[in-house]
């Protein structure tokens, strides 16, 4: 009888009824297959593996994690709705102790969304791991988490959402960015002047094997999660790194995939890209299943898979070494970094564009951050999409200083509304979020 | 007329009836080493006076299959099991005689690995060696391609009296259930079909020549015939066999709860229309889990002659049962003394059971009176907190469409249906506590001999066709034929059809029973592959649902009542 040595709960939602379009990556078929390998692998038999319903986030849930533009309906279907439930219920069920470690094997995926979000990018309207990650720091009085992305795009989306907060350690390891979508995710991008080190962007060249992938995990993101001491750790499971992935050029493995769950021991994971989805998912997530419930995974192995052709050259493992010890160093300067990255109290400003490859629209972004010792600082963002919308976000961080609440009230109540379609205040403290009426 | 019979562990249950309804009935005990007899007997009383050409049919439920695997009196079997990648196979082993051999099968039923000849044919070797006639083939995702099991049966057939292989079994995956589910059944093969061959002639000899229908554990019935293939399908036929004798007094268009207040357990099985709700994957039993097709039902550990004690000041019912009431000899106080000492049953012995009350009473320091009050009060919460659990825990199945999530049925019963001894006398407070209208079966010590000779020929079919492999299947009833690309919904629909109703008249349903045929899963996906779509896989499951044969489901109750 086979019994699971960390209790293990998972939330499957294969949504089969739902596309971006019929013949888009992101569709019903995507889980199918990995459905049937874990009901063939009979793992809902196995003692201390249950299975739960996924929730479905409501309005106030993802106004926690994003600005929606114009507003959470128009952007959202109910599958993405059901997927961030799928996180929640997870996460849910790991705090009232009912399980040990979770699973949420949802589509569509989310980490390329931002704070603010005008439609889909990379596949992803709203950030799953945000929306869940938020509600436990408003519901469970969660003070700090590790989130670790491990799909093989950067994860651009959930980095802008925690970019300037230093409780929030997010750390993305992936394809090198100019050689992959979104083209960012470079080892000096460590975060806001509150939060530097707090974001660390590990890019891999392509070709990287599993032997690359576990050299990062042991010399750069364990040592970083050992440091932060998290409450909890989050790890968005993209499983595009895969050899046979369609998008990518990565030679990763299900092996690697379960030791990389070994070593990381999640307790909460949320599926993530992944593409291949009958030469990898089925055999990747029934290896992150098995590794997540302390079970032996040894016989997970592609039915192609040839370790020596996966092999990766001399020049890809210098590469990766020195990647690591440059951000290993900067994670252990991140106090001198962050005390030359401003002056308390002064605010800086910062302008970019953002292409919406999934809805095909165009974002122009100025954000004004308040530099601040005590907290993450009030952020401003003035935000005009084209074709769309032109709003002012404004956000007061979890753990705010009393000066930040106030300059983030002080910023709401002086805003323009006839300068602006919409004008929005996320007040994370008190969990509140407002619209300015014109 | 029908004769339902059905094996107890104390008592054996036969019942005549006909489409008027009740006619007779007839308990023998049960002699669990000699059930042969035990069958004749009751059929033999049964039809005392009778003229047995007027026997339409006879539907057996019996715990032969139950008793062989408790008392572990079955075949040895040898076992010869594929995997290909995944948890490892060591684990489901089932016996000493449990082969793994090379050769695989991935999801969608594309060979990844070839079987080895010789290595099969050196098992072959060892197996006879060791005295083995009976020999199971699983292979992991064989209900996608059984071409190995298949090709592996070929080589060892000469060898072997009778091969079982696992993707006959059932069209659902979940490989280590079939394992266990084909092994099972290999194992009292011999033994179910002598004792049913037994059966046949002797009530042949008699001049009863009425087909036989065996029970199977989802409340439908199969052929004679067709149970000596899949024996393991009968059972656990008992409890639903009780389930199926409430039908004829559910209501249609509502949810009922059915609950079988036994001695030591209460059954909860669910009836939605006056259907009742199905295992998903197959039965469960503690740690045995299977492929077999079977009602739904949560046995919890209270019932009429659960221990009553108190601790720490708080009273406390079962899960333990000691043994019978101290009303009927017992040493410990139960529920049903409750029952008796408050002059609720007439039966059992006053003065004992007011014995065993005290000696609760005492200890919570409140009269005998209010004592047996709340045993008999908390004993129904408990039930009824039971059932509701039950309700919640189903409509909190996952569900994987968008559509299910937001549209899913929920299931809420305005009905409670209660079986077994002390079920009248408990209705009335399970009534009060629940909210639901309750009611005690008319005839409930043989609702469950009524439920098999009422009970509907059941079966179920899966199919897929996929157009980009340009194929359709059923392969547990190895069927495939080829398919063109346009091949769509009602293709499929037709195809399963079909195949449905060839195996549900070749396991002894009757044309009227076709009528009961339902979609129990449908599911379409283009198959996409760079940007571009390659084909359709179509996935769907019909099947005969089970219920009450036809001509029989308006009997009249009050024939019924007539206890």
């Amino acid at each position: 009888m086979l019994k699971a040595k960390n209790k293990t709960g998972l939330v499957f939602f294969p949504a089969f009824d739902w596309a971006i379009d019929p013949i888009h990556p992101e569709r019903e078929e995507r889980l199918l297959y990995t459905q049937d390998q874990v009901a063939e692998e009979g793992i809902f038999d196995i003692e201390g593996i249950l299975e739960f319903k996924p929730d479905i986030v409501k309005t106030d849930d993802i106004r926690r994690a994003h600005f929606c533009v114009p507003d959470e309906k128009t952007i959202t279907t109910e599958s993405h709705l059901i997927s961030a439930g799928g996180a929640i219920a997870i996460a849910k069920a790991v705090m009232e102790k009912k399980i040990d470690t979770g699973f949420a094997l949802v589509r569509p995926p989310g980490h390329h969304s931002f704070r603010v979000t005008h439609g889909g990018r990379g596949f992803c309207h709203i950030n799953m791991e945000a929306i869940m990650v938020e509600y436990l720091r408003s519901k469970h009085r969660i003070k700090k988490v590790a989130i670790i992305d491990t799909d093989c795009h950067h994860g651009d989306g959930t980095n802008n959402i925690y970019w300037h907060d230093p409780n929030v350690l997010f750390i993305s390891m992936h394809q090198d960015g100019r050689t992959m979508y979104p083209g960012s995710g470079f080892p000096n991008e460590l975060g806001g002047p509150n939060a530097i080190g707090t974001n660390l962007n590990i890019p891999l060249p392509p070709g990287t094997s599993t032997e690359g992938y576990l050299y990062i995990m042991e010399n750069t993101v364990m040592p970083a999660i050992e440091a932060f001491k998290p409450d909890i750790v989050v790890n968005s499971a993209g499983q595009d790194n895969h050899y046979t992935d369609p998008l990518t050029n990565m030679n990763f493995s299900a092996q690697g995939y379960a030791d990389l769950t070994t070593m990381l021991k999640p307790d909460i994971a949320v599926l993530e890209g992944g593409y291949s989805i009958e030469g990898a998912l089925p055999y990747v997530n029934l290896g992150i299943i098995l590794a997540m419930a302390g079970l032996d995974y040894s016989g997970v192995i592609e039915p192609d898979f040839n370790p020596e052709r996966l092999k990766q050259s001399q020049a890809i493992t210098n590469n990766i070494k020195s990647v690591s010890e440059e951000i290993n160093h900067s994670f252990q300067n991140r106090e001198q970094l962050r005390e030359k990255a401003g002056q308390h109290g002064e605010v800086q400003q910062k302008v970019r564009e953002i292409f919406y490859d999934t809805d095909n629209l165009f974002e122009k972004q100025i954000e004004r951050i308040r530099v601040c010792k005590y907290c993450g600082g009030t952020l401003e963002i003035d935000s005009n999409a084209t074709p769309g919308q032109h709003i002012l976000g404004i956000h007061i961080p979890n753990q705010a200083c009393r000066e930040c609440i106030d300059s983030g009230y002080e910023l709401f109540d002086k805003a323009d509304t006839n300068k602006y379609d919409n004008v929005f205040l996320q007040d994370r403290p008190k969990d509140i979020y407002k619209i300015k009426e014109k | 007329m029908i004769i339902g019979l059905d094996v107890g562990g104390t008592h054996t249950d036969v019942v005549l009836l006909n489409d008027k309804g009740f006619l007779k009935k007839v308990k023998v005990l049960t002699d669990p080493s000699d059930l042969f007899t035990t069958v004749l007997t009751g059929i033999t009383e049964l039809l005392e006076g009778i003229d047995p050409e007027k026997i339409k049919k006879i539907i057996l439920s019996t715990t032969l299959t139950t008793n062989a695997i408790v008392q572990k009196n079955v075949n040895q079997v040898g076992i010869i099991v594929s995997s290909g990648p995944g948890i490892n196979p060591e684990l489901f082993k089932t016996d000493e005689h449990y082969y793994l051999v090379k050769g695989a099968i991935d999801h969608r039923g594309r060979e990844t690995e070839k079987i080895n000849k010789e290595e099969i044919e050196g098992i072959a070797e060892k197996l006879k060696k060791d005295g083995i006639k009976y020999v199971a083939v699983v292979g992991k995702f064989s209900v996608r391609n059984p071409s190995h099991e298949i090709l592996i049966k070929r080589l060892l057939n000469k060898h072997f009296e009778k091969i079982f292989l696992g993707h006959n079994v059932s069209g659902n995956l979940n490989f280590p259930r079939r394992i266990s589910t084909t092994h099972l059944n290999a194992s009292v093969y011999s033994m179910h079909k002598d004792f049913f061959q037994a059966v046949k002639e002797s009530l042949d000899k008699k001049g009863i020549c009425a087909p036989i229908q065996v029970l199977k554990a989802d409340g439908g019935t199969m052929s004679l015939d067709a149970s000596i293939d899949f024996p393991a399908q009968t059972v656990l036929s008992g409890p639903a066999a009780s389930v199926v004798g409430s039908i004829p007094h559910a209501e249609s268009n509502q949810d009922t709860l059915v609950l079988d207040i036994g001695g030591t357990t209460t059954d909860i099985t669910i009836l939605v229309d006056k259907v009742p709700i199905l295992e998903p994957v197959g039965i469960r039993r503690g740690i045995y889990k299977s492929l077999i097709r079977s009602l739904k039902t949560y046995s919890e550990g209270i019932g009429g002659d659960s221990f009553v004690q108190v601790q720490e000041g708080e009273l406390v019912i079962g899960p333990e049962r000691k043994g019978p009431a101290m009303a009927f000899g017992g040493s410990d106080p139960t529920p049903t003394d409750a029952i008796v000492f408050l002059g609720i049953m007439e039966e059992g012995d006053t003065e004992l059971a007011e014995q065993g009350i005290k000696k609760i009473a005492d200890q919570l320091d409140i009269s005998t009176e209010e004592t047996a009050k709340l045993i008999l009060k908390t004993t129904c919460e408990m039930i009824v907190d039971h059932s509701k659990a039950m309700v919640e825990r189903i409509n909190q199945k996952p569900v994987y469409t968008v559509h299910e999530f937001m549209e899913g049925y929920k299931i809420k019963p305005t009905r409670i249906l209660l079986l077994g001894g002390p079920a009248k006398y408990f209705a009335q407070h399970i009534e009060e506590i629940s909210g639901i209208k309750t009611r005690a079966v008319p005839l409930s010590s043989v609702a469950n001999a009524i439920g098999a000779a009422l009970a509907r020929t059941t079966c179920e079919v899966s199919l897929i066709a996929d157009t980009e492999q340009g194929v359709a299947t059923v392969h547990e009833e190895d069927y495939a034929e080829p398919i063109a690309n346009s091949f769509g919904k009602d293709d499929a629909m037709e195809i399963a059809y079909t195949i449905l109703k060839e195996k549900a008249l070749a396991v002894g349903a009757s044309e009227e029973e076709l009528e009961e045929i339902e979609v129990i899963e449908f599911q379409k996906f283009n198959i996409v592959r760079n940007f571009s779509p390659k084909g359709k896989i179509f996935r769907m499951k019909i099947q005969i649902k089970p219920g009450l044969v036809k001509g029989y489901e308006n009997m009249k109750l009050e024939t019924m009542e007539q206890d």
